[in-house]
This record gives structure tokens, C-alpha cells and sequence, in this order.
């Protein structure tokens, strides 16, 4: 065989330090951009909403109970559209909180390995869907169908956009939930079932309660996503900001709100502007509070198998 | 407790330099521990080491799980480094250059100290890019030798024959066996002064550990060989010294018969008759 | 006895109807999705196939229904895909390599990690804002495919990160170690051995992300992309139309005919992201048992 003096040409190879120093900078520059952008949206919507707040009393905007921004006597109280964001929130959580568990208590415990890699996939195609298909849905399938139960159903309503938000946020509950319960390791449900106890039991007294803070933090996350939700209520919700309960009327939503007034043309510099930050913000801090308490639910009830 | 420990081990090195000091003016030294000591955190995992590997030969360590054997192994390349909480003290001399200097590259130590590890640990890419790997990243582009040396260290590593019509397939696709001497061949491919084999068979069934200790009595005429093993079987066929380590400390450093037929601690008798470890 | 066998007895056949019953349930519960999913297929495929003429495809948005088509809207769609996709990976595969391969385990690093998870959970119409104050105004690049294009690759940058962080974990130790044990440096060990092996991964994250923001509406509505433009954008700092925004327009639209158009134009947006899911779908069932 033939010396191919790799040794010397080894020796001889000058390597460059430069890529070895550099490569660290430029990679951690680039993850400093996702600590910009948290920067930038704080930036944006505190000094646009201290804006808004040098025109409009913070006062008005906590307590009053009417929101009428495009009136020439506007009036800027918060609570309609946080009440229209709630009414929707709690109609979708009735829909994908019960049924988003079964699904997946029943892909975890019940199906075959075959079922499940033919449902999970479909569940994943439903929690790739655009909300404005979601949208389209609602306004155009869902609300024709409930106002042949319901004749005093209006078009735009709570219950048909809150219907489809719940359907939204389904498959990504299920998913989330579904992880919870895997990860309970199955010497628990052996223990269980070894005594006679049904799959039932089982899974309602053993495996549940030891998925408990996984199962929250999916229900959480999935309730964030609904109050961030916004093309389904800006299509199918309406856009009268309306401070009753009743979820058969119109309503608006502070996603919707914003998108009606970006949607539109609303004049640089005027107090209808500024408000969107203001709502901006009101739902940005609704949003990172559920998600910190997602967070704070997995971190505390961890469970140690 | 430990203190006496040590006194005996050290007094053992100091009756194997005097007993054996012929035999090492034969071989060069390439590797010598000088009191190396080293800490993961607050635990003392090796104390004290005092030890000199030579050329061309196949030198064993021995002893019982937790001994310190690997971390040892793992020293003399400073991949034991990976772990961000070691510290160490004393000498490790490789050829003469401490290679615990501040100042060294470890890639450059690593490129002349090859390593061969537990569990085939074989590169997500075709077998020939296995092998390449290591002349590449040193810079060695061309075809023509890239196909030589591919073949000189598949042939090195007795794996050519069943590989040659093969070369692009996955190296995953093959037996651990054979996994594993890809490995040796990706080690020998940048043609190192030693490798290091930390229990290179735990892994692979009878079969491929003969072939294994086979290939290694080949490549101890080219190379010098240091080996982890918990198989003490093992360790008496393959080396020409056996180091025993227990609780950190050398006991025992001498011929591998001496050690397994003679040896003057009864801790070493005890390990290699099979009353502990 | 402190059992007594006959109530145990007893006890049980309500005891396995309750729990064929939820089983029942269960099932039920897993269907709904399924029968949604079909239910939605269904009715559009219903609306809008019809309308899938070469005409539509060819059209510019019209106030007409018999004369609107998508071709704006589809080229738009790609221009801003064609730009987000590329800053995406750049943020999000760095980001994931730093916070992976390279990042100490200190305070910092911890908290880029929260920062990233929360930033994962701001709604879409927020990254809207942003992009609407700081990319439209502040940086002056107006309604353009550049400005929706740095928007959405913020907004998906926390998805690609989250599933490139994972597909780098999955690359064992051994192969790292087998890579550093002759002598490679960090880099070529992480460009060479680890990323080729975490690649997969990688591109199903990007795809699934990707697929995502085509279909993202809130935040165009937010920067104030059009909705009737009859040009297609010849440079990153033309204004542009994209299909999500189209069938928003649509839907609006009180005539009857336009919720057909709403129909085609969102069976040719599913037909696209389902394309994508698929190939995500199959790169990652090909290489999810490697190592």
C-alpha cells in the first residue's frame, strides 16, 4: 500500500480559528433578535398606549361599560370587548374542553396503535387549518345551521363564531393532553387494572389525576389561543362592541376590534389609532398572563414518576 | 482510611518501576501520568495517578465499575473535558508535552490520540463518508487520496472485504460488530500515534469481540493501544501490561501474566479471581 | 370477611357498563373533529369546485363576481412565502443552534427560552401591531412583501426554534463525542455530523411553520395589506395581495356568488397547506427512527 503521509499533510493543515471565534458571535447576534422582538412589542404597545392615555382617561377606559370608538361623542370603556373576547373564550371551552380530553383520553388509553396514527394526522390537518377558513365556516356553514334550532339566533352572534373557536383549539388540547396521559408510565394503570378496576376507573382515578398538571396547562394554553383568536369573530361575531350576556346578539371581540379598525382607514395620529394599542395591549397581557400560568401549572405540579 | 489506600498503591508503582525498569528500556514511553489527580465537582475520582504506557504495545486497564478507569481513558484525550464540572492537577505527558497545558489544541492532541468508544458510535452518513470524516476536517479534499485512505483503514480495520461493494450505503444499515470497526477505521483513517479503546466490545456479541482482539494484535505493529475493559478474560488475552484501578487509585501496574497469575496485591488477586467487581 | 363477595358481585355489571359507556364517549369525543373535518371539506368542496376555472386563476380580484379570480392573490402568496421562508430559517435554525450547541447554562440562556415559549403564545393580530409600528412606520417600507414577510418570520420564528431545539437533542452524544474524539472542532463538528443529522427534523418544523403563515390573515388585515390591487409585486418593496386576505375580502361580500368564490379560493389554499403537511408528514415518517 501506498504512504499517503496523511500525518504530514495533517500536520501541515492550517486550520482557521477565525470561524471557531466568529460562529459564536454571529449565532448568538441572531438569537438576541428573538429578545428584540419581545422588546419591540413591549415598546410598541406600552408608548403607543401611554398615547392613547394622554387623550383618553385610563379611568373611563377601565370603568365605563360603553366602547364606542367611531362615534363623534366616542365613549372608551374596555369592557364590552373584553366581554366579547369571554363570551367566546367560555363558549369554545365548552365545546374543545370535555371533547378535547375524550379525544384524547380516548387515542392515549383506548385506540390501537393503527386508530392512532390514522386519527392523529387528521387531528393535525384540523389544527392546520387557517382561521379565516375557520371564518368562512362559521359565517357561511355553522350560523345557518344553529339559526334552524335557534330562529332568534342574529347573523353575526357569540355562539356560532364561539362553536368553531372551540373546534380551533380542539386538536391542539387534545394533542397537549394526550402527552400528559403518554407520559404516565404504565406500571400505574398495571397497578390499577392488576385489582380488577376497570379501564375506566383506571384512567378517571389513576392515570388522569397523575396527568393532572399536563392536562391543565393544555386546557390553559388552548383557552390563550381562543382569546388571541381573530379572524372567526371578525367574519362571524360582528362588530357591535355590546356589554350584555346574551350570546344570540352581535358582538365584538378586542382582536375584532382591531382588525375593523386596521381593516378600515384609520387616520395616523387619531385617538381611534392610539386605542388599538390600548387594546393591543389589554389582550396582550391577557394572553402572557394564561400562558405564564400554563407555564407556572407545569413547573409546580411536575409529577416525579 | 483513603490515605493508607494510597500509600500502598503508591508504594506498588515504586516496586513496579524497580522490578520492571529493564523491560521499558525497550519501548518508548508515550504516555506518563505524574500525580494526576482529578475532580468531578467534590468527588476525588482519580488520586494520584502515576503511570507510563509505552509504543507499540497494548496496554490494559482494569477494575471494577466507578474505578475511575474511564475517566482515566477519557484524560489522556481530554474528552473527559466534556464534562463542564472536572478539574485536574498534576501531569499527563504525551511525548514529553503536557497535554493539561493551557496551551495545547485539543484537536490537534485528539488528530494523533484516536478514540474508539463503548457503543458503536457511527456517523448518520454512508461508510465511505465515515471514514473520510476525519482526513476531511483536516483538510484533505482530494479524491484520489481520500479513496486510498478510505481503503487502506477499511482493509486496516479487516472490515474491507464485507463493505467494498458498499461504501455509500448508511453506516447504520450494518451489525455492531461491524459498526464498530467502521469506528476503528474512522480512527485509524487520520493515522494517530495511539488509540484509545474504551470497552470496545461491551456492546457486540462473542463473535465480533474475537475479531475485534484479533484486528487489535494487528494494529499494535503500527500503533500503540490503551484499553478499558471490565472483562478481565479480555484484558489477560489481548494486552502486554494491565493497570488494575480501584476507588481512583492505581493498585497495580505490571505484565498482564504477572497481574493475572502473580500479582502482589490482594486486592488485584481478589478483582481478577472474581471475588469482588 | 371484610368483602363481601356478593356486593362485589353485584357491583360489577354497572361497573362495566359505565365503562363501555365512556369508552363510548371517548370515541364520540374523537369523532367530532373527524366529522368537522369532513363536514368543512365537504360544504366547500360543494361551493367552490365549480369556480375552479382557468379564469379564476388567471383573474385579478374584481368587484364583479363573474370577472374576480385569485391571481393576484396566489402570486402575492408566493412572493411572500418566497421571502418569509428564507428569514425564518436564518432566525429561528441560529437561534436554535446557539441556544442548543453553544449557549452556557446561565440565567441568560434561561431566560431566552421563557422569552421564546412566551413570544410562542402572543396572538397573531399583536405581531400585527408590531410589524404595522415598526416595519410599516418606523423603518418606512410601507404595505410591502418585505415588511409582512419580517412580520410573519417573527411570528413563526418560536414554532421553528422549539422543533429545531428538539431535532438537535435527538442527536446522541456518541456521535457527538465520535466527531470531537478525532479531532474536529465545535463548528465542523455541529456543521458537518449534527445539523445533517438533525435536518429532518428541521424541515418538517419549517414546513409545518411555514404552512402556518400562509394561512395567517390577522396580521396582514393589521399592516394594511390590500385587499383589491390588479398588479403583482415586482420587487420585496411592492405592496402585494395574499390569498388568506382574498378570502377574508370574499367573505364579506353579500352576494351569493362571491361565497362560491370564497369556497374555490379556500379550496385551493387547503389544497396548497394539505401539500405541505403531507410532505412534512412523509419526511419525518422516513426519518423519524434513525439513531
Amino acid at each position: 500500500m501506498v504512504d499517503l503521509n496523511i500525518r504530514e499533510r495533517i500536520a501541515n493543515n492550517q486550520r482557521s480559528k477565525l470561524v471557531e471565534k466568529t460562529v459564536p458571535i454571529v449565532l448568538f447576534s441572531i438569537t438576541i433578535i428573538s429578545v428584540l422582538t419581545t422588546i419591540g412589542i413591549l415598546y410598541t404597545l406600552i408608548v403607543e398606549t401611554v398615547h392613547f392615555f394622554g387623550r383618553v382617561s385610563i379611568v373611563e377606559f377601565l370603568t365605563s361599560t360603553k366602547w364606542n370608538a367611531f362615534s363623534s361623542t366616542p365613549s372608551w370603556g374596555i369592557f364590552p370587548l373584553i366581554l366579547g373576547t369571554l363570551k367566546i373564550v367560555v363558549i369554545g371551552a365548552i365545546v374543545a374542553v370535555p371533547t378535547g380530553i375524550g379525544a384524547a383520553i380516548y387515542l392515549s388509553e383506548y385506540a390501537s396503535d393503527r386508530t392512532r396514527r390514522i386519527i392523529k394526522p387528521i387531528l393535525e390537518v384540523l389544527a392546520g387549518i387557517p382561521t379565516v377558513v375557520y371564518g368562512a365556516f362559521a359565517i357561511t356553514f355553522v350560523t345557518p345551521f344553529l339559526q334552524s334550532f335557534i330562529p332568534p339566533l342574529n347573523h353575526f352572534n357569540a355562539l356560532s363564531p364561539g362553536i368553531v373557536v372551540g373546534i380551533m383549539i380542539l386538536p391542539m388540547i387534545a394533542s397537549l393532553t394526550e402527552d400528559a396521559l403518554s407520559s404516565v408510565p404504565n406500571s400505574m394503570r398495571e397497578g390499577s387494572l392488576g385489582m380488577g378496576a376497570t379501564k375506566f376507573e383506571t384512567v378517571s382515578k389513576v392515570v388522569l389525576p397523575a396527568a393532572i398538571s399536563g392536562v391543565g396547562a393544555a386546557v390553559v394554553l388552548g383557552l390563550s389561543r381562543a382569546i388571541g383568536e381573530t379572524m372567526i369573530v371578525s367574519i362571524a361575531a360582528g362588530s357591535t362592541p355590546n356589554s350584555s350576556f346574551n350570546i344570540l346578539e352581535s358582538l365584538q371581540t378586542m382582536t375584532g376590534f382591531i382588525v375593523q379598525v386596521t381593516s378600515g382607514d384609520a387616520a395616523f395620529g387619531t385617538d381611534v389609532y392610539y386605542s388599538l394599542y390600548a387594546v393591543g395591549m389589554t389582550l396582550f397581557i391577557f394572553t402572557l398572563a394564561m400562558n405564564m400560568i400554563s407555564q407556572w401549572i407545569t413547573k409546580r405540579f411536575r409529577e416525579e414518576y | 482510611m483513603i490515605m493508607t489506600k494510597e500509600k500502598t498503591s503508591a508504594i506498588h508503582i515504586d516496586n513496579k518501576n524497580l522490578n520492571h525498569s529493564p523491560m521499558e528500556m525497550q519501548n518508548k514511553e508515550i504516555f506518563t501520568s505524574k500525580n494526576f489527580n482529578l475532580w468531578y465537582g467534590d468527588n476525588h475520582a482519580l488520586k494520584n495517578i502515576n503511570l507510563s504506557f509505552h509504543e507499540n504495545e497494548i496496554s490494559a486497564i482494569i477494575g471494577p465499575s466507578g474505578c475511575g478507569k474511564s475517566t482515566y481513558i477519557k484524560s489522556l484525550n481530554r474528552m473527559v473535558e466534556l464534562v463542564p464540572i472536572v478539574r485536574t492537577e498534576g501531569e499527563i505527558l504525551y511525548r514529553d508535552t503536557n497535554i493539561l497545558d493551557k496551551n495545547m489544541t485539543v484537536e490537534e492532541l485528539r488528530t494523533k490520540v484516536g478514540m474508539v468508544f463503548q457503543k458503536p458510535n457511527p456517523f448518520p452518513k454512508s461508510i465511505y463518508d465515515n471514514v473520510a470524516y476525519g482526513p476531511r476536517i483536516h483538510g484533505i479534499k482530494d479524491k484520489k487520496t481520500l479513496d486510498q485512505v478510505v481503503e487502506k483503514s477499511l482493509r486496516q480495520a479487516a472490515i474491507w472485504d464485507e463493505v467494498k461493494d458498499r461504501l455509500n450505503d448508511n453506516a447504520y444499515g450494518l451489525s455492531g460488530g461491524q459498526q464498530q470497526r467502521i469506528c476503528i477505521a474512522r480512527t485509524l483513517a487520520v493515522e494517530p500515534d495511539i488509540v484509545l479503546m474504551d470497552e470496545p466490545t461491551s456492546a457486540l456479541d462473542p463473535i465480533s469481540t474475537i475479531k475485534i482482539e484479533d484486528l487489535m494484535q494487528e494494529l499494535k505493529k503500527e500503533y500503540s493501544i490503551i484499553i478499558v475493559t471490565h472483562n478481565m478474560q479480555q484484558a489477560a488475552r489481548v494486552s502486554d501490561k494491565t493497570a488494575f484501578f480501584y476507588q481512583g487509585n492505581v493498585i497495580e501496574y505490571n505484565d498482564t501474566n504477572i497481574i493475572f497469575e502473580n500479582p502482589h496485591d490482594k486486592r488485584t488477586e481478589d478483582y481478577v479471581t472474581g471475588r469482588f467487581g | 370477611m371484610l368483602l363481601d363477595a356478593n356486593v362485589i358481585e353485584k357491583k360489577r355489571s354497572p361497573r362495566l357498563m359505565k365503562n363501555s359507556f365512556m369508552k363510548m364517549l371517548f370515541l364520540f369525543s374523537t369523532l367530532i373533529g373527524l366529522v368537522v373535518l369532513v363536514v368543512l371539506l365537504g360544504t366547500t368542496l360543494l361551493d367552490g369546485w365549480k369556480y375552479l376555472t382557468v379564469d379564476f386563476f388567471t383573474n385579478f380580484s374584481s368587484s364583479r363576481p363573474s370577472r374576480a379570480g385569485i391571481k393576484g392573490a396566489i402570486l402575492g402568496t408566493l412572493w411572500l412565502m418566497a421571502f418569509t421562508t428564507p428569514i425564518a430559517i436564518f432566525l429561528s435554525v441560529g437561534t436554535a443552534l446557539y441556544l442548543e450547541e453553544y449557549a452556557p447554562k446561565n440565567k441568560f440562556t434561561k431566560f431566552v427560552e421563557t422569552n421564546i415559549a412566551n413570544l410562542a403564545g402572543v396572538p397573531s393580530v399583536v405581531f400585527g401591531l408590531l410589524g404595522l409600528t415598526i416595519f410599516v412606520r418606523q423603518f418606512g417600507l410601507g404595505n410591502s412583501v418585505i415588511a409582512a414577510s419580517l412580520t410573519l418570520s417573527l411570528m413563526i420564528m418560536p414554532v421553528i426554534v422549539v422543533a429545531s431545539q428538539e431535532a438537535l437533542r435527538t442527536v446522541p452524544l456518541a456521535v457527538r463525542e465520535a466527531s470531537i474524539g478525532m479531532g474536529a472542532s465545535k463548528w465542523q463538528t455541529v456543521s458537518r455530523i449534527i445539523l445533517p443529522a438533525a435536518i429532518p427534523g428541521i424541515i418538517t418544523g419549517i414546513i409545518l411553520a411555514i404552512s402556518r403563515a400562509i394561512g395567517e390573515t390577522a396580521p396582514l388585515v393589521v399592516i394594511g395589506i390590500p385587499v383589491a390591487l390588479l398588479t403583482t409585486p415586482s420587487s420585496p418593496l411592492d405592496s402585494f395581495q395574499a390569498l388568506p386576505m382574498q378570502i377574508y375580502n370574499w367573505v364579506k361580500m353579500p352576494q351569493a356568488e362571491f361565497q362560491n368564490l370564497t369556497a374555490a379560493a379556500i379550496i385551493v389554499l387547503l389544497a396548497l397547506l394539505l401539500m405541505m403537511n403531507f410532505v412534512a408528514i412523509i419526511i419525518r415518517n422516513k426519518y423519524s427512527k434513525r439513531f
